[in-house]
């Protein structure tokens, strides 16, 4: 039954998926590619493409296209479901834990610590994604009137990436 | 309510582009800002919770927001929302995926895109740095972190268990002191 094995190779790559994204590909590459031989490299390279380019998570978005490619709509429903159920029950058991002590004071010296360390992850994926984002000047042009109209015009985040489409539009297709 | 986690997830899965952090920006502005589930400093606890475990950031948030306001349906609801964008847009453009990709109009479009999400999460920090303080300790653990994490990739779950570790230590003896 292809489904259930479809369901059960996804929860395994969910449950070891920390970091998300870009860990779940190198897991699908392992699980799905080489371990099942259930799709060639090349489409692989087609999944990477439209996990980045499509909206969501791109262990969802991954998840979806390779169960879709499998086994159509149940295929994408068995992979979607089986990627996200241990990380949605791990995150549920932590939630239900930080609701239940976080008013201790204990918690709460942790969480002193942890918070400015959580703004240096942050931090570090800002200046990851900003090396291979900045390209050229019409890159660094773009990221800076974004940054201006969220900061300065309160633009909401949703429209600021229609505004960087259009400017990709203007000064790549135009210039 | 229940509604109305579903639909804010739905939102943030829709209009999210990049996955992982490039979601942040986006589900600071609905959560903390527009709907004021969280504040600053529970939305920096979410994520180093949701940091430290396995699965997509953006699922495991919605998790742990959707449980916070209406427990278990509430995190049920949450997650649905976000990933039911990912499921519809696969499914229908999957198959004419190729000639969207290799479009040229698409490419220049997403070559807007990129540094905007570099500006966007550069934005979210700024805010979110306001709301933990600017103050010596604070920029001390973030600048060890960061450099652990540049220098030597030390994993994000390993910087979150020391600096927690750290706090335990550090605040709990400040506190004892007092």
């Amino acid at each position: 039954m292809i489904l259930v094995r479809l369901f059960l190779a996804f929860l395994k790559i969910g449950a070891f998926s920390f970091g998300g994204g870009y860990a779940v590909l190198a897991l699908i590459q392992k699980e799905i590619i080489e371990g099942f031989a259930w799709i060639s490299e090349e489409d692989f390279v087609n999944i990477v493409a439209i996990a980045e380019m499509t909206p969501g998570p791109i262990a969802v978005n991954a998840s979806t296209f390779v169960g879709y490619k499998l086994s159509g709509i149940l295929g994408a429903f068995a992979g979607t479901i089986g990627v996200i159920t241990i990380p949605f029950l791990t995150s549920l058991i932590a939630s239900i834990y930080f609701q239940k002590f976080k008013d201790s004071k204990q918690l709460s010296w942790i969480l002193k610590g942890i918070r400015p360390a959580v703004l240096a992850l942050i931090g570090a994926a800002c200046i990851k994604i900003a090396r291979i984002s900045f390209v050229d000047y019409k890159s660094i042009l773009i990221g800076v009137i974004v940054f201006a109209s969220v900061y300065k015009l309160k633009l909401h985040p949703i429209l600021a990436i229609f505004l960087a489409g259009i400017l990709g539009l203007i000064f790549y297709g135009l210039f | 309510m229940l509604l109305k986690l579903f639909i804010t997830f739905f939102k943030i899965g829709l209009f999210t582009i990049g996955g992982g952090y490039a979601m942040l920006p986006v589900i600071q502005k609905e959560v903390v800002d527009n709907k004021g589930w969280l504040s600053n400093e529970e939305f920096l606890d979410a994520i180093a919770i949701t940091n430290s475990l396995p699965g997509p950031l953006a699922t495991n948030c919605a998790t742990f927001v959707g449980y916070k306001l209406s427990r278990f349906m509430g995190a049920a609801a949450a997650v649905l929302g976000a990933i039911c964008p990912s499921f519809i847009i696969i499914i229908a453009i999957a198959s004419v995926f190729r000639f969207i990709a290799e479009s040229k109009y698409m490419q220049y479009i997403f070559a807007g895109i990129r540094p905007a999400v570099v500006a966007l999460i550069l934005f979210a920090l700024v805010r979110l740095t306001k709301s933990v303080g600017i103050k010596a300790l604070n920029l001390a653990i973030s600048f060890v972190s960061i450099a652990l994490i540049l220098l030597l990739d030390i994993h994000p779950a390993i910087i979150i268990v020391l600096s927690g570790l750290f706090g335990f230590f550090f605040f709990g003896r400040e506190a004892e002191s007092k």
